[in-house]
């Protein structure tokens, strides 16, 4: 083929001359060609390779949605060769081929497609023996181009933004209905999948280069509208609820909030359905018409159109203008109704053959078009005694036309199969939705685009409110597509489906296996489920099943649509991405300090501080030394922090919490479990009053974000008279503790601490080195201690004035693993890592937090009736002998009884200063006693004796967090 | 391969309301194994057209309690012999299945399921970072550094299979044996009467029986409105999405809770993907975009060199969840309305002995061992089946 004189509105600028590859060799392009475009301008017709039969494939659509040439683009594999534009330098190769587009080594899969009928994968290979190996050679040759997983992590920037009217599609109708709106004051944003706005207006112009004046026209204004914005190259790639639009182009996807859509989206031109409609040379006839007008290259030299519409005369024009030879217009109809264009295609000499349609078309040696065999055809069936053979390099299919209703359906339009048009129209629109166009079913020219004004004026009226109105819309006379656009063949390879290979015999076998309704036609024949997702399939699947069983396409239905209208890479989806990570304001402390950091939900934890040439173990054994001995400090700033205020704050925390909470005093802090309505422990915390009406308490690090919005939603319908505050992220806060704990603090702050002043489980309010602070006397790791809550900018400061305190003390910093070894050498549990999601208060040994006899609390009523009921298993301590050197079991080694699993260890450690290994597990209530033994199995099966003791196991007095005298 | 019968009968020994793999697999093992065959499955729209069709079709057994590791442990075993059963190749492709772990404390669940598994003689083991990375040696271990991958509960026998013609399978199945599959009929009541069942109202006029069999999954709900029993059960959405095919270079089944991904690719080269269920309740099945953003996000942090692989088509579904992500199964309080329910995001495994214990309980009017931990009444007693932390991605 070749490059045609310059086109007024074309495209290419032929100025820059570009230089690609393809499958090894070098080509020549302008800037702005599309792949396809270039390639066809240089001669190339066969340009990929069909998904199962590895059949020759030329260009079918042109139309951003041609999935005949999908191309390998370095690390962007099935990148499209009707959209992709030519870089200079590409190197690009067809996908899905075996040793190249041209010889493909498995195009032997064409001569067996007689063998592999429709479902033949359901029927073959599925012995048990058969299947791997069959599965392995299928997992080879199936999929279409290859990833490389070498691809770098690509980010791709997200917007958000917002108009009046949302225009879809920026040809004839949408650039009126867009103008319309405007001009009615609202604000309107335009997209268009095209790299250009205009639409078909630009390029099916019927021999008439005064028919693009109008559409021309229509863009100038739209360009300088102030209040339209034009998005060329943008893809609306999906509709969701409440008018909410992914717009995708080359480098972004932006959010569209729109107030009312205007779907202006077109028609696809449907192929004609004959034996060898694939070859390449086999187009629709807008895809010549997008060649011509949009890269001026010529489709053919030599073409016979199919037609059975206008359109197709007006095409013939067009290639008449291009200089292309147009050997005959064969029309499917009887009676070639009489128009302008049929008797101007007349007037040039070009036959046309009423009651006639392509019988098969003939591939020359390289497998690509080189004749055409033309029948009269009633009703689908070739009469063969009239066959006439034609030598040509093209077919242009035009036929007929599906809606591009993807969108209208997503958004909840109730279509209708229009007899007349023998297309899908909008029947009822959702609120907010209009359609103007060839997808509302209207085909004239000068009726689209006052179709479009007419949408238009209806979405701004909403949008604004106002009462607007528009001049009517001529009555459409066009009835672009023909009922039955098929040709039946004994031979076949009449292809319905060119992303997935369908004959029409695979539909009439399906439909005869029994899959004969739409839907599960559609799952048994994967016909629509390939990357164009049925957009050139569909409407002529839907044809084959309504003859098959005897329904209109009204009656057949569609499949419903769904996002997306055309794939969206990952990449855009991803955005950037949100990884949101919290660190707490210590968090340069700790890694100055050799933190190893672990993660806590969203939080990083200081797990232990590393000292130079110390084991892991040795360093967290350290810490708990140091805890136990003098004095050290842990950053719970991580803990859910929560405020209520309000009179009504006692009432709701009671409701929440099982314990009394109303019963607390100023000044005194409780330890409060919390349950689910189930009565399964979820959370657990200490809970300060600091006023009548102001308590403020904590949560688990992993429960703090539930526990918040579960409180939040729970007073949304309790709607007592209080706030819920959460200061997680406001509150900065340690835990100082050990047995000179005191002795740093005391000089710097104005509390006494003495324990008569400031007992054990009180709160106080004061200051430390001049920061305002709050401090709970806590005992979770089992020694003196004072958790204590700062606002979070102090957080630094404190800690380096308690560091620099505590010096002379011997103070250091300790992690997440010494206070889960300290707080279990005191029996306390970790909520979710010894309980788990059936847990309830009574199994742990919590009976003294669950206050039953309150007028309610979350749980209450599970717990009364579990009360009730006797225990199923019950959390123990136990230890293994002193001296023990065996496997060591791990959490969640299971407890086996009688050869049965009984229960499971929840947490263990070798504990320093009890001298063995120690720790909790679940046991069945008659073992959960001191003294008795049990075994647990440890990962390579072999059984660790272990025996069932007091907790604590250590201190079991408490006696170091009570002052001696 | 399915006849379709004309003319509802005035009467059926059973009536099966929904067409998916379960409903058919039930009508299925009535009809082979217990010769019920007057039966009809009764569906709204088309035969596996809810969450048989809407799933990922993930199969595996790696269950936390006794009573689901048994339970799935028999479905594998039914479903490796299913294509030769039926004489239809389900794809049924057995590529290993990777829970991550990207936590100590997933570790420690890991570790716990991986024991209650292998106690039952199931395939399944706690395995390192270099065992992930070796399986599969272009993922990024440190998932970005966001949620460095700790770990994993490796279990073998985890596959995939072509969902649809689960259905169709056993729905030709049931056909060949007598049984009635009535498409597009919806059922609008259930006659109940002295707290027995002896009726059922269609769209397309009344049926007598005196067994129902309840297998809609997110439609539960308005059918035991229609018998007046109550359940826990609450419907959220569960979303997932689909890419273009490319060549096979994921071999096995990867999900993440951490992460909040589960992702396989299917037999045409397509990456099928899901994430956790929508956080609120919904009886919709639209789509939504945050789904795939949110997504896609965490699909490119643990493999990053899918930034240019296109998503195709997503949908959704509705999952039927219950406080203990267990299912219920089995014989409610009013007599002859058996209920096979509560099947979450994760019933489509369970299909095969869902079918068969489904078929014996009704059969027998008495629960099939293998389900009696999973009965209605279990929430009145206070016996759950904590499912929780075996459910694939967090909820």
């Amino acid at each position: 083929m070749s490059r045609l004189p310059q086109m007024p509105d074309e495209w290419v600028d032929r100025s820059k001359t570009l230089r690609f590859r393809f499958e090894g060799r070098d080509y020549v392009a302008f800037s702005g060609d599309a792949v396809s475009s270039a390639l066809w301008a240089s001669g190339v017709r066969t340009l990929g390779r069909s998904f199962k039969y590895h059949r020759p494939r030329g260009i079918l659509s042109m139309a951003n949605h041609d999935v005949n040439v999908m191309v390998q683009d370095g690390q962007r594999h099935n990148a499209r060769g009707d959209v992709v534009q030519v870089r200079d330098g590409m190197d690009l190769t067809a996908v899905n081929t075996w040793g190249g587009v041209a010889s493909d080594k498995v195009r032997f899969l064409d001569r067996l497609s007689p063998f592999l009928p429709v479902g033949f994968y359901y029927k073959a290979f599925y012995s048990k023996r058969w299947f791997p190996m069959w599965e392995r050679m299928f997992r080879a040759i199936t999929g279409l181009g290859r990833l490389d997983t070498n691809t770098p992590h690509i980010h791709t920037p997200k917007r958000y933004d917002f108009c009046d009217v949302l225009v879809i599609g920026a040809g004839p109708s949408g650039l009126s209905a867009a103008l319309a709106a405007a001009d009615a004051g609202a604000s309107v944003a335009l997209v268009d999948e095209n790299a250009r706005a205009g639409g078909s207006g630009l390029y099916q112009l019927g021999g008439d280069a005064a028919r693009r004046q109008a559409t021309r026209e229509l863009l100038a204004k739209a360009r300088q509208h102030e209040r339209i914005r034009i998005f060329e190259g943008t893809l609306a790639a999906a509709w969701y609820a409440d008018q909410w639009v992914p717009l995708v182009d080359a480098d972004k996807m932006t959010k569209m909030r729109a107030g009312a859509t205007v779907m202006a989206s077109g028609a696809f031109e449907q192929p004609t359905v004959f034996r060898n409609n694939d070859l390449p040379g086999v187009m629709l006839g807008s895809a010549m018409q997008r060649l011509i007008y949009r890269y001026a290259v010529q489709p053919a030299r030599r073409v016979v159109v199919t037609t059975a519409n206008a359109d197709g005369y007006r095409l013939a024009l067009d290639l008449f203008d291009a200089g292309v030879q147009v050997l005959a217009v064969a029309d499917l109809r009887e009676a070639i109704p009489a128009c302008a264009a049929v008797d101007a295609v007349r007037a040039r000499g070009i036959d046309c053959l009423p009651g006639t349609g392509v019988y098969e078309a003939h591939a020359d040696g390289r497998g690509e078009l080189a004749a055409v065999t033309l029948c009269k055809v009633r009703d689908g069936v070739a009469e063969t005694s009239t066959a006439r053979r034609i030598d040509c390099d093209g077919v242009a299919m035009s036929t007929g036309w599906a809606p591009a209703a993807n969108l209208l359906y997503q958004a909840g339009t109730k279509m209708r199969f229009d007899e007349r048009l023998q297309q899908f129209v909008p029947d009822a629109l959702p609120e907010a939705v209009f359609a103007c166009g060839r997808v509302n079913g209207v085909f004239g020219l000068d009726a689209r685009i006052a179709d479009g004004a007419r949408a238009g004026t209806a979405a701004a009226a909403h949008v604004l409110g106002k009462a607007l109105s528009a001049p009517p819309v001529p009555a459409e006379s066009e009835a672009p597509s023909h009922p039955w656009p098929v040709v039946a063949h004994p031979s076949a390879k009449n292809f319905v489906d060119f992303d997935e290979d369908l004959q029409v015999k695979d539909f009439e076998n399906a439909v005869q296996e029994g899959y004969d309704n739409i839907e599960l036609l559609k799952r048994f024949t994967t016909v629509g489920m390939g990357p164009s997702q049925g957009k050139h399939s569909n409407m002529t699947a839907l044809r084959i099943l309504g003859r098959l069983v005897g329904k209109s396409p009204q009656q057949v239905g569609t499949t419903t649509a769904r996002p997306f209208f055309h794939p969206v890479p990952m990449s855009h989806l991803a955005g950037r991405g949100f990884n949101p990570q919290r660190r707490s304001p210590l968090h340069g402390r700790h890694a100055a300090l050799g933190a190893v950091f672990m993660p806590a939900g969203a939080w990083e934890r200081p797990e232990y501080y590393v000292v130079a040439g110390k084991s892991r173990t040795d360093c967290i054994h350290d810490e708990v030394r140091r805890v136990r001995t003098k004095v050290a400090m842990i950053d719970v700033g991580t803990l859910g922090k929560i405020e209520i205020r309000g009179p009504q704050a006692a009432e709701f925390l009671n409701r929440v919490y099982t314990a009394r909470i109303d019963l607390l005093k100023l000044g005194g802090t409780r330890y409060a479990i919390m349950c689910d309505e189930s009565g399964v422990l979820t959370d657990e915390g200490v809970i300060a009053r600091l006023a009548d009406d102001v308590y403020y308490f904590t949560t688990t690090t992993s429960g703090a974000a539930n526990v918040y919005r579960e409180m939040s939603r729970l007073n949304a319908e309790w709607r007592l008279q209080c706030g819920i505050i959460n200061l997680t992220g406001a509150y900065s806060s340690v835990n100082l503790a050990g047995p000179d704990c005191r002795k740093v603090l005391g000089p710097l702050t104005d509390l006494d601490l003495s324990a008569a002043a400031f007992p054990y489980l009180a709160v106080r309010q004061g200051s430390i080195a001049g920061i305002p602070a709050r401090l709970m006397r806590v005992g979770f790791v089992g020694e003196w201690g004072y958790e204590i809550h700062v606002p979070a900018e102090y957080g630094p400061t404190l800690w380096d004035t308690l560091m620099k305190a505590g010096e002379p003390y011997g103070i250091g910093p300790f992690g997440v693993e010494a206070q889960r070894l300290l707080r279990l050498e005191k029996g306390h549990l970790i909520v979710s890592q010894d309980t788990d999601g059936l847990t309830h208060p009574f199994e742990v040994s919590m009976d003294w937090a669950v206050k039953l006899d309150k007028p309610f609390f979350v749980g209450q009523r599970s717990l009364k009736i579990l009360k009730q009921m006797p225990l199923k298993r019950k959390l123990a301590g136990f230890r293994l002998p002193a001296g023990y050197s065996g496997q060591v079991p791990q959490e969640c080694h299971l407890v086996i009884v009688g050869g049965e699993i009984a229960g499971r260890v929840t947490s263990i450690y070798w504990s320093p200063n009890v001298g063995c290994h120690i720790g909790l597990a679940f046991l069945p209530p008659e073992l959960a006693t001191p003294g008795s033994r049990f075994e647990i199995r440890v990962t390579d099966g072999s059984m660790v004796a272990a025996e069932v003791c007091e907790t604590p196991f250590f201190d079991p007095e408490d006696l170091r967090q009570k002052e001696q005298s | 391969m399915f006849t379709a019968p004309t003319e509802l009968k005035s009467a059926y020994d059973v009536v099966i309301i929904g067409a998916g793999g379960h409903g058919l697999a039930a009508a299925y093992y009535l009809a082979r194994e217990h010769g019920i065959t007057n039966v009809a499955v009764l569906e709204k729209g088309y035969i596996g057209g809810g969450n048989t069709g809407r799933n990922t079709t993930i199969i595996r057994s790696n269950y936390l309690t006794p009573e689901g590791v048994k339970f799935y442990d028999a479905s594998v075993h039914l479903w490796q012999d299913l294509s030769e059963d039926f004489d239809l190749n389900l794809f049924y492709s057995t590529r290993g299945h990777f829970t991550l772990a990207h936590t100590d404390s997933a570790v420690r669940t890991m570790r716990w399921r991986a024991e209650v598994n292998k106690h039952y003689g199931v395939e399944s083991e706690l395995v390192g970072p270099d065992f992930i990375k070796r399986s599969c040696p272009s993922i990024d271990i440190s998932c970005n550094g966001h949620a460095p991958i700790l770990g994993a509960l490796y279990h073998a026998p985890g596959s995939i299979a072509r969902h649809d013609a689960v259905a169709w399978g056993y729905g030709r199945g049931a056909c060949q044996r007598g049984v009635e599959i009535h498409q597009q009929t919806a059922v609008t009541g259930i006659e109940v009467k002295g707290g027995k069942v002896v009726g059922v109202q269609t769209s397309r006029g009344h049926i007598a029986t005196n067994k129902v069999l309840c297998a809609v999954a997110g439609s539960t709900p308005r059918l035991t409105d229609m018998v007046g029993i109550q359940t826990p059960i609450y419907i959220h959405p569960l979303q997932a999405m689909v890419s273009e095919p490319m060549k096979p270079w994921l071999d096995h089944i990867f999900v993440s809770g951490s992460l909040h991904i589960y992702i396989s690719q299917s037999a045409r080269g397509e990456l099928v993907m899901g994430a956790s269920l929508d956080p609120y309740e919904l009886h919709s099945t639209r789509s939504t975009l945050d789904f795939t953003e949110g997504l896609s996000a965490h699909m490119l942090d643990m493999f990053p060199f899918l930034s240019n692989v296109k998503v195709n088509r997503q949908w959704g579904g509705m999952s039927d969840m219950t406080p203990d992500f267990a299912p219920i199964m089995g014989k409610t309080p009013v007599e002859g309305f058996y209920l096979d329910s509560g099947w979450g995001t994760w019933g489509f495994k369970a299909t095969p002995v869902c079918g068969k214990t489904m078929a014996w309980t009704v059969a027998n009017d008495s629960p099939h061992e293998l389900i009696t931990g999973f009965s209605l009444d279990r929430f009145r007693n206070y016996s759950l089946t904590g499912e929780k932390g075996a459910a694939s991605v967090g909820h």
